[in-house]
């Protein structure tokens, strides 16, 4: 997993709220056995029309959001279904912040698997966020892990809260099964408590 | 003294290999439900770092999100599903994991086998890379949905990396009237507390209204609490969850069951516990709950109008609820009872077991599908399936014009061939009415099996309780 230390890049605006991860890649997508490749149909059918042109409206098809690497979205990020192809496709994209006042539990999770940063911050300060990013190429902002730190394009500096342990897996890109395996003498102990106390399981 | 604990705290508790000082958790992981779709890159994973699955007995693997309702000899004629399916059965050969193929007697939904196999035990933990695995919290187990790297994780380690979650209670006091079902408690609740009301928590479910469900009531509801944000649903172990149980392929037998039941009846809530949330609601007031929006908590009874964007008053809301009307294309303060429909989808985790079944074919016996109308029934699984024609049910539904299709995921996610085409409406009684979850431009309904058998029978939504004989 690639680090994630601090992202400077245009931010896309999506004024959407409870952006479900059927949306985010519809299901025809789900079908592929890697993880790569996905970016393309990144919020496919808002994107795209059913003949395969693009949704001259929708931003990531507005030459200034092309090539954006943060996306600003409204409340309840992500809900709906597990599916890790969401984050994949987001990746693939080319964005790797989400920033939203709340998002989904699972997905929230599967950001921090694939070194995406995923940034929860009070609704106000989203919409200051949401106006910046609307100002097009120059929405140029910056997001500093380390110190926790959000800058709009106007300079706006907002702090957001994050977990520790998963801000230090995602500033080292340390992969979380590797992690776990350190600790294999403590699950056997576990499994051997296990099957004298649940043998049934 | 112990301070009293919450089901989900002593199963938590239990389950907790290791604490890091930061709360970070490692919690072990008794059965991993493993399906087609969300695996293929988790075992890819394994098989780069040379690592295998620690423990392919807590592991069962079943293809049901991509496969075909009919003509099941032919195969798998879509090339891409076929690639997914063939990829999972070559890789539960490589890593030894039990499967079940699709000609299996066994074979369907992961949510609906893992209860009815007695994989699914009260106070396990269960995953499986989908986020309706709440619904084994039916059962008394912590069940919930995790993405294809935690799948990686949970094979390679039996593991996962964890939270811990917040407490919240939801009491259904009272009674469901007729023609009331579990689907339209947990509809209104999520219309009560909003698809992310939940977030962060785990649900219980209390209260004399679910005490009286069957298990298959009350999956239906631990199912959707993920609609409701939740990390997961639970409800008590009790004697309905022991009968339920009791002599399944793979619940404890002799010594072993009197050990477990022992043991189940003491993870019920202690008296007094501490809840981080509760809510309550009455069931006696209940009437059968419809969907009418692009989101699960556009949820009205049926008896309702569609809504007005106009008397919103938050201009972020009036401009969501704009936008889900003229997806769905409804009008303003047009009676619910009176949307037209052209397809009913009975089926999926929420709704396709035998007693789904049996509710829908109650309304449908001796009437006919509408003219106009596409009806199907889709059970949840090869057992599901043989069950419901044993009882002559299939030949009901076939009389009065339905389709009897074999068990799988089918039109709930449409990842098959059974989808709606642009600008179909569905009656459904699966859990998600998102834009385009039943097919691009189709527009989907919610409901519950009574009440999507009724309109199939009309024509349009219906409230069953003018169909049923008080
Ligand atoms: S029936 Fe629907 S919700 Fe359930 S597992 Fe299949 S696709 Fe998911």
């Amino acid at each position: 997993m690639d680090k994630f230390t601090t992202l400077t890049g245009v931010a896309a605006p999506l004024r959407m709220i409870n952006v479900d991860t059927d949306r985010i890649i519809p299901k025809q997508f789900l079908k592929t056995i890697k993880r790569t490749g996905l970016g393309e149909f990144l919020f496919n059918d808002l994107r795209y029309n059913p003949d395969g042109s693009e949704v001259a409206g929708f931003v990531l098809n507005q030459s200034a959001y092309r090539n954006a690497k943060i996306l600003v979205a409204g409340d309840n990020f992500g809900c709906g279904s597990s599916r890790e192809h969401a984050p994949w496709a987001i990746l693939d994209f080319g964005i790797s912040c989400i920033i939203a006042p709340s998002f989904a539990d699972i997905f929230y999770n599967n950001c921090f698997k694939n070194g995406i940063l995923p940034v929860s911050l009070p609704e106000e300060q989203v919409s200051t966020l949401l106006e910046g990013a609307e100002s097009g190429a120059n929405a140029i902002f910056t997001v500093d892990l380390d110190n926790q730190l959000v800058t709009g394009p106007n300079g706006e500096l907002f702090e957001f809260e994050i977990d520790p342990f998963r801000k230090h897996c995602l500033f080292n890109g340390l992969d979380d099964i590797g992690l776990t395996l350190e600790k294999i003498a403590k699950i056997e102990t576990f499994e051997q408590k296990r099957s004298v106390q649940y043998p049934w399981l | 003294m112990n301070l009293p604990r919450t089901l989900f705290d002593k199963i938590w508790d239990g389950h907790l290999v290791h604490e890091q000082d930061d709360g970070t958790c490692l919690i072990y992981i008794d059965r991993h439900l493993v399906h087609e779709v969300t695996s293929p890159q988790a075992f890819e994973g394994l098989r780069v770092a040379g690592r295998g699955v620690r423990c392919p007995e807590g592991t069962l693997a079943v293809a049901d999100h991509n496969i075909p309702t009919i003509n099941r000899a032919a195969g798998i004629t879509e090339e891409t599903s076929r690639i997914q399916v063939e990829t999972l059965e070559r890789n539960v050969s490589e890593f030894g994991v039990p499967y079940l193929p699709l000609n299996d007697s066994r074979q369907g939904i992961v949510h609906i086998i893992g209860p009815e196999l007695g994989f699914t035990l009260p106070g396990a933990t269960i995953v499986c890379g989908d986020s309706h695995t709440s619904t084994h919290g039916a059962c008394g187990a912590l069940a919930f949905g995790i993405g294809t790297s935690e799948v990686e994780h949970v094979l390679a380690t039996q593991t996962l990396i964890q939270k811990r979650p917040q407490n919240m209670r939801i009491t259904v006091d009272g009674r469901c009237g007729t023609g009331v079902t579990a689907k339209d408690v947990i509809l209104s609740i999520i219309a009560q507390i909003g698809t992310a009301g939940a977030t962060g928590h785990v649900i219980e479910y209390a209260g004399p209204a679910i005490k009286e469900l069957s298990m298959e009531g009350r999956m239906t509801v631990c199912n959707m609490s993920v609609e409701a944000g939740a990390r997961a649903g639970l409800i008590a172990p009790d004697e309905v969850t022991f009968e339920y149980l009791l002599g399944r392929e793979m619940s404890p037998k002799g010594g072993a069951w009197e050990l477990a039941i022992a043991d189940w009846r003491a993870l019920p809530s202690d008296e007094n516990a501490v809840y981080d949330r509760e809510i309550s609601l009455d069931a006696d007031d209940l009437v059968p709950h419809v969907t009418w929006g692009t989101s699960p908590q556009d949820t009205l009874p049926v008896t309702s109008r569609v809504p007005n964007p106009e008397s919103e008053v938050d201009a972020g809301r009036r401009t969501s609820l704009e936008r889900s009307l003229s997806y769905m294309d409804l009008v303003p303060g047009t009676p619910l009872a009176e949307v037209p429909i052209d397809r009913v989808f009975i089926g999926s985790c929420t709704n396709g077991r035998i007693e789904d079944l049996r509710e829908a074919a109650a309304v449908a016996a001796g009437r006919q599908v509408a003219q106009g109308v596409g009806a199907m029934i889709v059970p949840g699984s090869g057992l599901v399936k043989e069950e419901a024609e044993e009882e002559g049910l299939d030949k009901i539904f076939v009389d009065a014009g339905f389709e009897w299709r074999e068990p799988g995921c089918s039109m709930c996610l449409a990842m098959n061939a059974d989808r709606l085409e642009p600008g179909e409406r569905c009656a459904s009684t699966s859990n998600r009415n998102f834009e385009g979850r039943q097919g691009r431009g189709g527009r989907t309904h919610l409901m519950s099996p009574a009440m999507a058998a009724a309109a199939a029978v009309t024509g349009h939504i219906t409230d069953v309780r003018d169909l049923i004989d008080k």
